[in-house]
């Protein structure tokens, strides 16, 4: 029994991050109908600009918040500068200018930074704690509890207010969205800087347990896209699930069946989730208009 | 001599039922114009007839053979061709590559020949290619045969697709607003060119708009409104129905066109 | 008619002469190799469909011509044919249910097959020689070792030349238009009797094989092999090599893999700055040339002939 909470937090916890990089890549796919692949290198940057600003002697605080700002600038300059200019391409072309994207950023971080791994100082001290039986680090509901806050405040966000709806109404048609007055190049921008702010947050979070270096991006990305697909892509609600559900199954993969394939569990169960439900778990099903 | 047989068909999307019971029949080398105001379910009865979507019930016979629920590449093998409202051209291939395309279903498909272009697929590459050119020569395209289907003008993209449907040689031709987009002049060679597919023998079921068109070739017409038939007949008595005039100029129109 | 076979065959002509001529002014063998490279992976991204785990297969066929002499003792030149036999049934039977996915989910599908096929290579080090790779024995042919970079040059030109052949031949033929209709419009390819589902899978099962050939020659050539040439990073070079060259044309994938593998090369003299310049100019080209840098030249020409 406490082998099983053990691996329930350890999976809720990375099932986290990968539910709010889904969670970034579901808000700009709605407003913008782009697959932001650079989505890995905002969490990235949360944690790596932390880690560098507090070793420049700032205060951990205000490099947190630092460095959320440099993630949402970055993010606002990614759909400006490249983005926006492409903005009748291919949905191909367009994932193509994200992988640019996302190997500039690396490629800066490389240079900015450095090619180590860092840590960052957990936010209320190492002692585990016991839970059920299992040993559990406090980061760990940091991780959770930080989560829980950005998904509620985004609902309240997009359910309760003006700007809110307007961001709803751009993902829904945007063209509709347009002749009504909304002004969805504002909506897109703030989508792009939502994710980045997101993306952030969960690097900062996550670093005093998994640690970060210039390249975690990739990865994260890989995992973050394929949870949102297996929520059902554009679905919310789908991303948080589909996040939370990939980190269950990694951590009951390595716990009961082997650590090797750790990676492998995550695709093969999306894999068969797919080939059963086309759309994902809570994607709805379209039909083609001819 | 029925050869296509659509029978209380119906589906909904979400909660509304856009078809909700309607059946028609086309015997060969006849012209069936299906008609009703925007919204009425003229498309999506296509669809579902021409295999694109599932019916929640109802059947469709294709000369006596139950088809209910095949895809749209089985149809065609049985002789259904249709063309699409909103253009669906290939549109990086070329106009004679679009029709080529339509004959897939006579052509011979061996992998190996064609990677290694064996002089069996030449032959048949030239055949296709002459009778893809011959129907263009029918809808008045001959001279674009080489151009990019994509580059060719909306009314020529029409024809375009109705000279694909029938290189697949259909004994059923679906045809989705033909005429839409085109002027008098382009419309009367739709006109034309509709009845000499009738004549070769095809049953012809036409969705349209342009009422001159549809009064002018139907040998029958039936009205849709709201996913619900309201006409079946042929064209003098439908055009003086009070329900078809009211669906299409609501209550008060049709009071004054029945005073008219 | 013979203007219209010099036309279909323009594209392979040049190639030709390309492949022929480019030696005359390489300065070292250096060149050569980049350039094989430049070879293998247009091989790979010529099969390509905007499916996204080509490099999967690529993996498959690299590691077949390294397990199969080093494990079991089977000549390279069989293990290659045995490499594409794995891919190609592969591709055939997982094909079927994940080319029932459309869009982005057919996009993570493949690509999370890539990463599975990455992972194995890279856990199953009794065999693969795990995450550091394992040599590969020199292809011997009829008694021939087959070494050095200005060999490997004409070996993988020439298989890049073979199979451009036979897929300029396929473009214009029932099976090459069905692959380019169900491109342009599914559901009007549908309505004129192609089997959608049978033709994607062809395709798919085609890129595979091309992807193990390249694999294959890829790992001969450089006596070794690791896991990455299998990853998600080598699938998203792939695609992106197609995408810039410009989709759903052979010169477009060869365009490609030419300019995002010399690219780096050229790119190293910027030391660290390499991955920031690349990924500043894929963003740039992908702007500018949207639908990439075939079809926006050839626009271009056209315009410019035309006026």
């Amino acid at each position: 029994m406490p082998e099983f909470v053990q691996f329930l937090i350890s999976g809720l916890t990375v099932g986290a991050v990968y539910a709010l990089v889904a969670l970034g890549f579901t808000l700009v796919y709605n407003a913008s109908d782009v697959v932001n692949f650079a989505q890995g290198e905002f969490v990235m940057l949360g944690g790596m600009v932390t880690v560098f600003l507090t070793a420049a002697g700032v205060p951990l605080p205000l490099a947190a918040v630092l460095a959320v700002c440099v993630s949402v600038i970055v993010g606002l300059l990614l759909y400006w500068l490249a983005i926006e200019p492409a903005r009748d391409a291919s949905p191909v072309t367009l994932i193509i200018i994200t992988i640019g994207a996302s190997i500039l950023l690396r490629g800066a971080a490389q240079i900015l930074f450095d090619k180590q791994f860092h840590k960052l100082p957990s936010i209320s001290g190492d002692t585990p704690v016991h839970l059920l039986g299992a040993t559990v680090q406090p980061q760990s509901f940091w991780v959770l509890g930080g989560t829980a806050a950005i998904v509620i405040l985004l609902y309240v966000f997009l359910e309760r207010t003006v700007i809110g709806k307007a961001v709803l109404a751009t993902a829904a048609n945007r063209l509709a969205a347009r002749l009504v007055g909304i002004n969805t190049a504002t909506v897109m921008a703030l989508a792009f800087g939502g994710s980045a702010a997101i993306g952030a947050i969960a690097g900062i979070l996550i670093t005093p347990i998994t640690l970060t270096s210039y390249d975690v991006g990739t990865m994260l990305a890989l995992k973050g896209f394929a949870a949102a697909m297996l929520g059902g892509m554009g679905n919310p609600i789908g991303a948080v699930a589909g996040g939370l559900l990939l980190g269950l199954l990694e951590a009951f993969g390595v716990g009961y069946i082997s650590s090797t394939y750790k990676d492998a569990f995550a695709f093969i169960v999306i894999l068969l989730v797919l080939f059963a439900m086309p759309q994902g778990l809570f994607g709805r099903r379209t039909v083609e208009r001819v | 001599m029925t050869i296509l047989a659509a029978k209380d068909i119906g589906i909904s999307f979400g909660g509304i039922k856009a078809i909700d019971g309607v059946s028609f029949e086309v015997a060969p080398g006849q012209i069936l114009s299906i008609i009703g105001p925007n919204g009425a379910g003229k498309t999506t009865l296509f669809n579902i007839v021409s295999g694109v979507y599932n019916r929640d019930h109802g059947s469709v016979e294709l000369d006596g053979e139950d088809v209910t629920g095949l895809p749209p590449d089985r149809l065609a093998a049985r002789g259904l061709s249709r063309t699409f409202q909103n253009l669906q051209i290939f549109q990086r291939m070329t106009a004679a590559e679009n029709v080529m395309v339509g004959r897939h279903l006579r052509e011979r498909c061996n992998l190996l020949a064609e990677l290694f272009r064996l002089p069996s697929v030449t032959r048949q590459n030239a055949e296709t290619r002459d009778a893809a050119l011959a129907l263009l020569d029918e809808v008045g395209l001959r001279a674009s045969a080489d151009v990019a289907a994509g580059s060719l003008s909306y009314g020529a993209c029409k024809r375009l697709e109705i000279a694909r449907a029938l290189a697949a040689e259909p004994r059923v031709l679906l045809l989705d607003e033909p005429a839409a987009g085109c002027n008098p002049v382009e419309t009367e060679e739709i006109d034309e060119l509709i009845r000499r597919v009738a004549a070769k023998g095809i049953a012809v079921v036409l969705v349209e708009h342009d009422m001159k068109l549809v009064m002018k070739i139907s040998d029958r017409i039936l009205v849709l409104n709201r996913g619900k038939p309201i006409a079946d007949g042929a064209p003098r008595e439908v055009r003086d129905n009070p329900a078809v005039l009211e669906a299409y100029l609501g209550k008060h129109g049709a009071r004054e066109a029945a005073r008219a | 008619m013979l203007q219209k076979i010099g036309h279909r065959y323009l594209t392979l002509i040049v190639l030709a002469a390309i492949v022929a001529v480019l030696p005359a002014i390489f300065p070292s063998s250096y060149y050569f190799r980049v350039a094989s490279l430049v070879w293998v992976s247009a091989l790979a991204a010529i099969g390509l469909n905007v499916l996204m785990g080509q490099a999967g297969f690529f993996g498959i066929g690299a590691y077949a011509v390294a397990i199969g002499p080093a494990h079991f003792g089977i000549p390279p030149w069989a293990a290659l044919l045995i490499g594409c036999v794995i891919s190609g049934v592969l591709a055939y039977l997982v094909g079927r249910p994940i080319l029932r996915l459309k869009g982005h989910y057919l996009a993570i599908a493949t690509l999370g097959l890539g990463v599975l096929v990455a992972l194995v290579l890279t856990t199953e080090s009794r065999w693969t020689g795990g995450p550091d790779g394992m040599p590969v024995a020199k292809l011997v042919l009829f008694g021939w070792r087959v070494s050095g970079s200005d060999t490997w040059y004409w070996i993988t030109g020439g298989l890049l030349v073979l199979g451009t052949w036979l897929a300029l031949n396929l473009n214009d033929t029932p099976t090459g238009r069905a692959f380019r209709a169900l491109h342009d419009s599914e559901v009007a390819a549908r309505v004129a009797g192609i089997d959608v589902a049978r033709f994607k899978l062809q395709a798919f099962v085609i890129a595979a094989v091309y992807a193990s050939v390249a694999g294959s020659a890829l790992a001969l050539m450089n006596g070794f092999i690791n896991p990455d040439q299998a990853g998600f990073l080598h699938s998203v070079e792939l695609v992106t090599m197609v995408v810039l060259g410009g989709l759903g044309s052979v010169v477009g994938s060869i365009v490609g893999a030419a300019v995002l593998i010399t690219l780096p090369q050229v790119l190293t003299v910027f030391q660290e700055y390499e991955h920031l310049l690349l990924g500043f100019i894929i963003i740039v080209s992908m702007i500018f040339m949207r639908d990439g840098i075939v079809p926006t030249l050839s626009r271009a020409l056209a315009r410019r002939t035309q006026s």
